[in-house]
């Protein structure tokens, strides 16, 4: 069941930690994913951040389905938690990647990440009427606002590379 | 087995095989095999009972990507593998993927009679304006002024059109998607899939190797502004004055697939070799 943007309807509290957790889940199937791309591709420093977002998506991924006790989370998203349209807001954007890419890029991909899921759940909290979902959405809400912040702290440690960062005097397929 | 409880059974993580990829990161194939995954999941289908055929190109390394029965032919003839598995085994979803140099070019006799036939499986090429696996060569939707190494000046030509090409000659559903939107190019799929007859979907994607120009598709797409017709003529003035973002399902002809009927093969050696008798 989708609401009118495509996202999700969250209709009770369960539906919500199942809507949660498949956005974790997403994120992680992305990171791993991008983190392939980087190994196929020999891009050692990225395969290392990547598969560190995917841990740590990893991470929540399973405190939602702590949180949700005796809620099976995983088999109520697989019915009801689907974007009908565009992806999962914390999903990283797969067109932005290339095989030169450094940390930097990463981090702003997923800063990215951070802030749709974070729009998604304060969305959640402006409109819910039920109150319990509403709470639920709120804690959710400063979880992804941390999340936010410490992406801004990594990014301090990893500034922006110079304009050069794509030239690559070997490319692997050269126009002759 | 009600909706609800096929899609519990079948993930698109089911579909996938523990190949994986090679293509270049940013690519949008990558999005056309999610779309595939779910489609198939989507569909319920089991995964033995789908066949994913494919030529020679980027894109025609899909059906290593998926755990379904799969073929990765000659370049150009994927249709005419394709044509010979469905006639001869209808229990089977088949589906071809291909490229615009695969599918429009090497292969682009097939592509015309194929979609005469009108043989029950889909069609789904994934255009990108380039010969990527091959270093970037203009390819038939390179426009005619592309302007590289290999092509000084631009190619000078016509860029081919394989919607109405596939709707002049025949295709009973047609649609254009963009990679860049995995979950509404699978629900095209899905569609695609079930209607009868030989359905055609392209689908944009871009090369960020050779095109990188072709990232900004991404903000030149938009929804077709009516839905899908019957009518071919329609269809035909829609899409040929459309500006090649028009994305959706554009026709849906109702014309009858076509099915031979098909001989008991014989199994004994002997009749067969009395057809070989001079």
């Amino acid at each position: 069941m989708t609401g009118a943007s495509g996202a999700p309807q969250v209709s009770t509290v369960a539906d919500l930690f199942a809507v949660a957790y498949e956005i974790e889940a997403d994120a992680v199937d992305r990171y791993e994913l991008l983190a392939d791309q980087m190994e196929t591709h020999n891009n050692p420093e990225l395969v290392t951040v990547f598969r560190d977002l995917a841990r740590a998506e990893a991470i929540h991924r399973d405190e939602i389905c702590r949180l949700a006790g005796d809620i099976d989370v995983v088999a109520r998203a697989q019915v009801m938690a689907t974007w009908r349209r565009g992806e999962s807001p914390e999903q990283a954007a797969l067109g932005e990647a290339h095989y030169l890419m450094t940390p930097w890029h990463a981090l702003q991909l997923a800063l990215v990440a951070e802030q749709r899921a974070l729009a998604f759940f304060t969305s959640i909290v402006e409109t819910a009427r039920d109150p319990e979902i509403r709470k639920m959405a709120e804690e959710l809400v400063e979880e992804e606002a941390e999340h936010v912040n410490l992406v801004h702290r990594l990014l301090r440690k990893h500034p922006r590379p110079p304009e050069s960062w794509s030239v690559d005097d070997d490319p692997p397929n050269p126009q002759e | 087995m009600s909706t609800v409880d096929m899609r519990l059974a079948c993930k698109p993580a089911d579909y996938k095989s523990d190949i994986k990829p090679i293509w270049c990161p940013g690519c949008g194939d990558y999005h056309v095999l999610m779309s595939f995954t779910r489609a198939f999941a989507e569909l319920g289908l089991p995964s033995e009972n789908i066949v994913v055929v494919s030529g020679i190109g980027c894109s025609s390394r899909i059906p290593a990507y998926t755990n379904c029965y799969g073929f990765h032919g000659v370049h150009g003839r994927s249709l005419a593998l394709a044509a010979g598995l469905r006639v001869t085994r209808p229990e089977l979803t088949v589906v071809v993927a291909s490229g615009d140099g695969d599918g429009y070019s090497i292969g682009g006799n097939h592509f015309l009679h194929a979609c005469r036939r009108n043989i029950d499986m889909t069609y789904v090429v994934m255009d990108n304006h380039i010969y990527g696996m091959t270093k970037g060569q203009p390819s038939p939707t390179t426009e005619p002024e592309f302007d590289t190494a290999l092509s000084p000046g631009g190619t000078g030509l016509r860029s081919f059109h394989p919607l109405v090409i596939a709707l002049a000659s025949g295709a009973n559903f047609i649609a254009r998607c963009f990679s860049g939107e995995p979950n509404e190019t699978a629900a095209v799929l899905v569609e695609a899939i079930r209607h009868p007859g030989f359905s055609f979907v392209e689908i944009l994607s871009p090369c960020v190797t050779f095109r990188p120009d072709e990232k900004e598709w991404k903000n030149f797409v938009h929804p077709a502004p009516v839905a899908a017709t019957n009518d071919p003529a329609k269809a035909a003035r829609r899409i040929m004055t459309d500006d090649g973002f028009n994305i959706g399902i554009l026709y849906r002809g109702d014309r009858k697939p076509y099915q031979p009927a098909i001989g008991q093969a014989g199994t004994d050696l002997s009749e067969l070799e009395k057809d070989f008798e001079l």
